[in-house]
């Protein structure tokens, strides 16, 4: 069953060149993606290329200017109650308490203060950070941030999950503890993300699929299945799948970047 | 902790803190006591003291300080209602805000005081005057704090609530009022102080309560201690606002104040 179809989107802006006259900029150009329900998808490419812009435009924040985008076979709305984003910058409201914080997806949708707290304490102990509750997000670190974020979305239970590049601003060691936790939450429940990120290892360690774009103008290059068992586990990073998966992208990219100069940046 | 240690940790501070303040009641005790100024014109803070002792026993400092409050906090809670609402408009709409920029900023450098006959000739000499003078005193710093809080808020913070399908009103209440509100505080403190000083003008000129009527009167019956005494407590009025509305800042922007302490 396809959750979001993608076809021939486009999108551009108008910049100012180095002359001052406008000038018509390609960000998507011929997208086409089929997302399926209860898929882990990542999307992956260079700086520009316009993955973020794709992301925003399924989140309702950002238009598109031709094509189709279809979720759940129904054109895209701007507003749903479907959605859930998580933010490389968190986007935690800091008057908020922790537990506050999860509520407020809840608090959108009228549900009862009782309710609410019932469902954020799930969520909390779900994350770990249930004795936290009561702190403000600038008393947590940033790991503990990102989680508090994870939870928010969750909490609302979307079926559709975007997450732009969530664990990019944290320390390496945060980074692959948060992988393993939202293998073991995501699998738990198979709801549909579309991850963003820089990082082939963090793409083929999370997802079944990993999507590749290519920049100027923006679509999709490649999709590689990751057929690696599940559950996944930490030991898998040091599996000779995972390394034979990482091998296999990365003479793909190659190939792809000796054909296709504007293919490059992750190299 | 007991008494003695809190007392012996906080007391170096206060101290230090009064120094100043003790420094300059002591030379202007002296100063007209040796005759470096004459008494005359410049009552000792003791003599100062007894003056509004003797007010205060005669109910007359109560009903001028009472009244001259009544007139900030009714000036101060339309300038509070208006610059507010007026903030968060221009503040949200970036457009209304562009073309209304320059005027705001020129009505703010308007004085008050240059624009109190004007309002004496459109209002007359009565209460409806002298709220506005109050009013317009205090309008700017709450409106321009106000919509440069709205306009400064973090839009991750909007974005991430319209993706939880937020809507309009609840962006506008529940997350840019919320960011938006040390700025507005900042500006509502700001006016407070403004109120005090607006006062003092609007009771200058055709009054017959208040405490700027007690100064100026006190001044033309050449009673100069109790015009001395109008002074100070004009002082603490504006201290004691002020304090007020930062106890209720604080109270609201808690979170703020545990990021500055804190980090």
């Amino acid at each position: 069953m396809v959750k979001v179809q993608a076809r021939q989107v486009e999108r551009h802006f108008f910049v100012r060149n180095s002359l001052g006259k406008k000038e018509r900029l390609g960000v998507l150009s011929g997208f086409d993606l089929d997302i399926y329900e209860g898929e882990f998808l990542s999307l992956v490419g260079p700086s520009g290329c316009g993955k973020t812009t794709f992301l925003n435009i399924l989140a309702g924040l950002d238009d598109y200017d031709s094509g189709e985008i279809l979720v759940d076979h129904k054109r895209l709305e701007k507003h749903s109650f479907d959605r859930g984003m998580v933010f490389q910058g968190y986007a935690l409201f800091p008057w908020r308490t922790v537990r506050k914080n999860l509520e407020a997806g809840l608090e959108i949708r009228g549900l009862s203060p009782a309710e609410r707290r019932r469902i954020s304490r799930r969520y909390l102990e779900l994350v770990g950070l249930l004795a936290f509750e009561n702190h403000y997000p600038h008393q947590l670190s940033g790991g503990m941030r990102q989680r508090v974020a994870i939870a928010r979305v969750l909490a609302y239970e979307p079926g559709l999950l975007l997450m732009d590049e969530p664990f990019a601003a944290l320390d390496a060691q945060t980074r692959e503890v948060l992988q393993i936790e939202l293998l073991k939450i995501w699998e738990a429940d198979k709801k549909t993300i579309l991850f963003i990120t820089h990082s082939i290892d963090e793409a083929i360690l999370l997802s079944d699929r990993v999507a590749f774009m290519s920049s100027a103008p923006g679509r999709i290059q490649d999709i590689i299945t990751i057929d690696l068992p599940r559950p996944r586990t930490e030991e898998i990073r040091n599996s000779a799948e995972f390394a034979g998966i990482r091998r296999r992208v990365s003479s793909l990219l190659r190939n792809d970047f000796l054909k296709n100069m504007s293919f490059g940046g992750y190299l | 902790m007991t008494l003695r240690k809190r007392i012996l940790i906080t007391a170096p501070d206060f101290f230090s803190r009064s120094a100043g303040l003790a420094a300059f009641l002591l030379l202007w005790e002296i100063a007209p006591r040796i005759g470096w100024v004459r008494s005359t014109y410049l009552s000792p803070p003791s003599v100062v003291l007894r003056a509004l002792y003797l007010l205060a026993a005669r109910g007359e400092l109560a009903k001028h300080f009472l009244v001259s409050l009544e007139r900030v906090l009714i000036g101060l809670a339309v300038s509070v209602a208006a610059g507010c609402v007026l903030g968060l408009f221009t503040g949200y709409f970036r457009k209304v805000e562009k073309s209304l920029d320059l005027l705001f900023q020129a009505f703010r450098q308007m004085s008050a005081f240059a624009l109190f006959p004007v309002f004496i000739l459109l209002f007359g000499l009565g209460e409806l005057s002298k709220t506005i003078i109050i009013f317009w005193a205090s309008l700017w710093p709450i409106l321009l704090n106000t919509s440069t809080g709205v306009k400064n808020v973090d839009t991750i913070l909007v974005r991430s609530a319209k993706t939880m399908g937020a809507s309009r009103a609840y962006i506008f209440l529940r997350v840019i009022l919320p960011a938006a509100a040390p700025e507005i505080f900042t500006g509502i403190r700001l006016g407070g102080s403004y109120c005090v000083m607006a006062v003092v003008a609007a009771e200058m000129i055709g009054a017959n309560s208040g405490l700027g009527y007690l100064v100026i009167y006190s001044e033309e019956t050449f009673n100069v201690p109790e015009m001395y005494g109008g002074i100070v407590s004009l002082a603490v009025l504006g201290i004691g606002l002020n304090y007020i509305l930062k106890k209720i800042e604080t109270s609201f922007t808690s979170w703020k104040h545990e990021i500055i302490s804190g980090e």
